[in-house]
C-alpha cells in the first residue's frame, strides 16, 4: 500500500503502526506540521496537552511504568526540547521504555544557530538508549518502529527522535515498516544452560540464601517465575525500590526493603548470607552502601539481561544472562524443594527490633503532629492495598515506598536512579492513563510539588483521577535530615514557605482537604478515595521528622541506625 | 628543537611509554555500523569512567559497511572489561573486545622532520635511521624527512636517538592499527549467527 502523504502525517500513521494510542505534548513552531496532522487524527491518538515539557516526559514515564508499554511524548525544538532533558535521564537510569518525538529546524538551517535550533541529539545521545534526527520524510517509518523496537526491547530506555521540519512537510510516498531486527543490538542475550545448572547447583549448595529482587522482575513480567523459584527453595527475598511491587508485600518470603532506608533485616542479612542471588538489579550504591564490606562472604549470582551491569559495581562469581522470565523457570526447574526456616527466622529478631524502634512510632503515633508513615500505611489500607503508589522525591518518597504496601505488580511509579523532584505529579497523571482500572496515590512534599505543580491545570483539563497526597512538612524535608544529621543542624536553604495549597487546588476546581488532627484522617482518606477524579488532600505533618533507619552515606549495608544520635 | 619530556606518555615526544601501576596497555577493536555520530558516543565511554585514550584510528573494515576503531588505552582489566561491555551496549556498535600487546599485530607508522644540515655534519644520523629500518623520504637543503613504520617502542627508539643527537625538528606518530593472532574471525563469526536469527525473525516482520 503505497500512497502520497506529508511526514508529518506519516508519523501519525507509523505511531499507530507501533500501537500508540497516547501522546503527551506541548505544540510549538518546528513541531507544527505534526500538530496540524494531529488534529485529523485526534481520535486516534488521545494527545494529553500537559503545562510544561518535562511534564509530558514524566507522565510518559508513569504511563510506561504502569501498562509496560512504551510512553511517548511529543514537543518542539530548542526549549521545548531542553525541557525534556530530565525526563529522558530519568528514564535513562530507571529503564523506562519511552519514545520523544522533538521538532528540530529543516535541514538547510542546521547548524547555523537558527532560532530554536538545539543540538538534541549531542544533548542526548549520553543518557538515552538511541537517539537519531530524522532528515528526510522516506527515513519516518523505518526511524519510528526502529524507536520503538528499541525503546521497549532488552533493557528498556528512552529514544530521541530528532525531526527536521522539512521531513515534516514533504510530500512522499509513504509505506509502513517494522523493525524487529538489528544486526548489531541483541536486545536478550542467549540463556546459557551450563549458567542455569551452575546457578541451581549454587542455590542447592546454599545454607542461608538471599534473593535481591529488582524492577528487572516487573521490566521482564516474570512476577510468578520469582515466586515460584522463593517459594520452590523457600528463598527469603528483600527488593530494590523500583522492585518493590515484583512481590507481594505481604509475601512471608518478602523480608522487605533494601537499601539506605530500606529494613533493617534485608540489609542485615545481605552481610550474612552465604548467597546473595540478585534478579534485575543494578548494585546501585543506594542499596549496597559501602562496597568494600558488601556481601564479602557471600556467593554472588547475578541474574539480567544487560550484560554491561555484570561486575559493574559488584564482581559476581556467576552471571545468568537472558530475560529473567526465562532463566527464573529455567534454574527453578533444577532446585531442590526444601525449606530454610531456620536462615528465615532468624530474619524476625531485626524485623522486631526494626518494628520496636521505629516502624511502630511511625505507624502508631499517639500524641503530636501527624506523621508521614501513618498517612501512608492510612492511604495504601484504605485502597485495600491494591493501589498504584506514584511518589515525588523526598522523605514523602522513602515513607511512601516504606509503608506503602503492594499486592499487585507495576505499582511502583518513583523515580529511583535520579531522585527527580517534580516527578510525582506529572507521572501520576501518566499513570491514571496507563492503568485507568487502577486508584493512583501520589505522594509529594512541599518542595517537589512546587516543581512541576503547573500539571495541576492537566489534571483539571483531563479530569485525571490522581489522588495527590501532599505530606506538608515547610522543608525540604530530606535535605533537612541530612542538616540535621551531618552538617551540624545548619538548615541552610532548607525551610519552605510555602504558599495556601488549597487556595491553589480551588484555582483549578479540584476538591481539596487539609487534615491537621489525627482523628480527622481516616474520614479525610476515605473522602479522597470515594470522590471520583482527582483531589488533594494535604497533610500537615510533622517538621522536623526523620526517615529510619539509615544507612548513613558510605557506610556498611548492615550498619544501620535506628535512631538519630543528638 | 624538540622540547625535552619525560613524563607524558601521550604526546609522541616523551622517551618511553611508561606503564602506570598496576596498569595495562590494551587495544580495543570495536567494529560498528557505518551511522554518524557513533565516535562520540564512543569516545564518551571513555571519558565518563576517567580513562584516556591513548591513540584512536577510525576507518573502514574489510567487512562492508562497517567500520573499524582502534583504540589504545592504559587501565586495568576489570576496566577494560567494563569499557568494551559499555561500548557494545551502544545500539549500532557490532562488537567491542579488548586485547593485550601479544594478542595482536601491531602496526603504528611516524614521520621525523630532521635538519639536513646536522644530518650531513653527523654521521650518526643516517647510521641510526638506517640500522631502525627507517627511510628518507624526502631531502632538500633545508630537512629531510624520515619515516619509520613498526611497533610502538622501534618507533620511540629511532625517535631518541636522533632527538639525543638533536637533530630533530618535527616528529608525528599515527595512531595504532593491528589485527588480531587469533584464528578465528569473532566478526565474521558474530555476523553469521546474527543472520541465522535474523532468518528466524523474518516471519514475523521486516528486519534491518
Ligand atoms: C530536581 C531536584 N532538585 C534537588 C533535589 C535534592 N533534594 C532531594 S530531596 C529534597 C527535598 C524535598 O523536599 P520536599 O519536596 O518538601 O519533600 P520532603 O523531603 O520534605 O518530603 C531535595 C531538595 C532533587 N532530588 N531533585
Ligand atoms: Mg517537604
Amino acid at each position: 500500500m503505497k500512497e502520497q502523504i506529508s511526514g508529518a502525517e506519516a508519523l501519525m500513521r507509523s505511531l499507530l503502526h507501533e500501537g500508540v494510542d497516547i501522546l503527551f505534548g506541548y505544540p510549538g513552531g518546528a513541531i507544527m506540521p505534526v500538530y496540524d496532522a494531529l488534529y485529523d487524527y485526534r481520535k486516534e491518538l488521545n494527545h494529553i496537552l500537559v503545562r510544561h515539557e518535562q511534564g509530558a516526559v514524566h507522565a510518559a514515564q508513569g504511563y510506561a511504568r504502569v501498562s509496560g508499554k512504551v510512553g511517548c511524548a511529543i514537543v518542539t525544538s530548542g526549549p521545548g526540547a531542553t525541557n525534556t532533558i530530565t525526563g529522558i535521564a530519568d528514564a535513562m537510569i530507571d529503564s523506562t521504555p519511552m519514545v520523544v518525538i522533538c521538532g528540530q529546524v529543516g535541514t538547510a538551517m542546521l547548524g547555523t544557530d537558527a532560532f530554536q535550533e538545539v543540538d538534541v541529539v549531542g544533548i542526548t545521545q549520553p543518557i538515552s538508549k538511541w537517539s537519531y534526527q530524522i532528515r528526510r520524510a522516506e527515513d519516518i517509518a523505518w526511524a519510528v518502529s526502529r524507536a520503538f523496537y528499541i525503546a521497549r526491547s532488552g533493557r528498556p530506555g528512552p529514544v530521541v527522535l530528532d525531526f527536521a521540519k522539512n521531513a515534516q512537510t514533504e510530500i512522499f510516498e509513504y509505506e509502513s515498516k517494522k523493525v524487529d531486527f538489528i544486526r548489531s543490538y541483541e536486545p536478550v542475550p542467549k540463556m546459557e544452560q551450563t549458567a542455569v545448572e551452575k546457578a541451581a547447583k549454587m542455590i542447592n549448595d546454599s545454607v542461608t540464601p538471599f534473593v535481591l529482587v529488582g524492577q528487572g522482575v516487573e521490566l521482564g513480567d516474570a512476577r510468578e517465575e520469582l515466586r515460584a523459584l522463593l517459594e520452590k527453595a523457600q528463598i527469603p527475598a528483600g527488593c530494590t525500590m523500583l522492585g518493590l511491587s515484583a512481590l507481594p508485600s505481604d509475601h512471608p518470603l518478602n523480608m522487605g526493603m533494601l537499601g539506605m532506608h530500606g529494613n533493617l533485616g534485608p540489609n542485615v542479612m545481605t552481610n550474612q548470607c552465604d548467597l546473595l542471588i540478585a534478579v534485575g538489579m543494578r548494585f546501585d550504591d543506594r542499596v549496597t552502601g559501602n562496597l568494600k564490606t558488601y556481601a564479602k562472604q557471600a556467593k554472588i549470582i547475578h541474574f539480567d539481561i544487560d550484560p554491561s551491569e555484570i561486575n559493574k559495581n559488584v564482581k559476581v562469581d556467576l552471571a545468568v544472562l537472558g530475560n529473567c522470565k526465562e532463566t527464573l523457570a529455567a534454574v527453578t526447574e533444577l532446585v531442590d524443594k526444601t525449606t530454610h526456616q531456620h536462615w528465615i527466622d532468624s530474619f524476625k529478631p531485626y524485623e522486631e527490633k526494626e518494628f520496636n524502634k521505629v516502624i511502630n512510632k511511625a505507624l502508631n503515633p499517639t500524641e503530636g503532629p501527624l506523621l508521614m508513615g501513618e498517612v501512608v500505611r492510612k492511604v495504601s489500607e484504605a485502597a485495600n492495598n491494591e493501589a498504584v503508589l506514584v511518589t515525588d522525591v523526598g522523605q514523602n518518597q522513602l515513607f511512601g515506598c516504606r509503608y506503602f504496601k503492594f499486592s499487585k505488580g507495576r505499582s511502583v511509579v518513583t523515580s529511583g536512579g535520579c531522585g527527580t523532584m517534580g516527578f510525582g505529579l506529572p507521572a501520576a497523571i501518566g499513570a491514571t492513563f496507563g492503568a485507568p482500572e487502577r486508584t493512583v496515590c501520589m505522594f509529594c512534599g512541599d518542595g517537589g510539588l512546587q516543581m512541576t505543580i503547573q500539571e495541576l491545570g492537566t489534571i483539571m483539563e483531563q479530569q485525571a483521577p490522581v489522588k495527590i497526597i501532599l505530606l506538608n512538612n515547610n522543608y525540604l524535608g530530606n535535605v533537612r535530615q541530612w542538616q540535621a544529621m551531618f552538617f551540624n543542624h545548619r538548615y541552610s536553604f532548607t525551610p519552605m514557605t510555602n504558599p495556601d495549597y488549597e487556595l491553589i487546588a480551588k484555582a483549578y476546581g479540584i476538591p481539596v482537604q487539609t487534615v491537621v488532627n489525627r482523628e480527622e484522617l481516616d474520614e479525610a482518606v476515605r473522602k479522597m478515595l470515594a470522590t471520583p477524579g482527582p483531589y488533594l488532600l494535604q497533610c500537615a505533618v510533622l517538621e522536623e521528622d526523620n526517615v529510619l533507619p539509615m544507612t548513613p552515606p558510605g557506610a556498611n549495608v548492615d550498619e544501620m541506625l535506628l535512631e538519630v544520635n543528638s | 628543537m624538540a622540547e625535552q619530556h619525560n613524563d607524558c606518555k601521550s604526546c609522541g615526544k616523551c622517551t618511553s611509554y611508561e606503564q602506570e601501576e598496576g596498569k595495562t596497555l590494551y587495544t580495543m577493536l570495536i567494529y560498528s555500523e557505518n551511522t554518524p555520530g557513533l565516535l562520540s558516543q564512543i569516545t564518551a565511554v571513555f571519558t565518563r569512567r576517567q580513562v584516556n585514550i591513548e591513540s584512536l584510528n577510525v576507518c573502514a573494515s574489510s567487512t562492508p559497511g562497517v567500520h573499524k576503531y582502534t583504540i589504545t588505552c592504559y587501565c586495568d582489566e576489570d576496566m577494560a572489561q567494563m569499557l568494551t561491555k559499555q561500548i557494545e551496549k551502544k545500539i549500532d556498535v557490532i562488537q567491542a573486545n579488548y586485547y593485550t600487546e601479544d594478542e595482536v599485530f601491531i602496526l603504528e607508522t611516524s614521520l621525523v622532520k630532521i635538519s639536513t644540515p646536522m644530518m650531513l655534519e653527523n654521521r650518526d644520523v643516517s647510521r641510526i635511521v638506517r640500522i631502525h629500518g627507517a627511510h628518507i623520504v624526502e631531502v632538500n637543503p633545508t630537512y629531510a624527512t624520515v619515516e619509520k613504520t613498526g611497533i610502538t617502542s622501534d618507533i620511540l627508539s629511532l625517535y631518541n636517538s636522533l632527538n639525543e643527537l638533536g637533530v630533530v625538528l618535527q616528529f608525528v606518530r599515527s595512531g595504532r592499527i593491528c589485527i588480531t593472532k587469533s584464528r578465528v574471525e569473532h566478526l565474521d563469526e558474530f555476523l553469521n549467527e546474527r543472520e541465522i536469527r535474523r532468518a528466524e525473525n523474518c516471519n514475523t516482520g521486516i528486519s534491518e
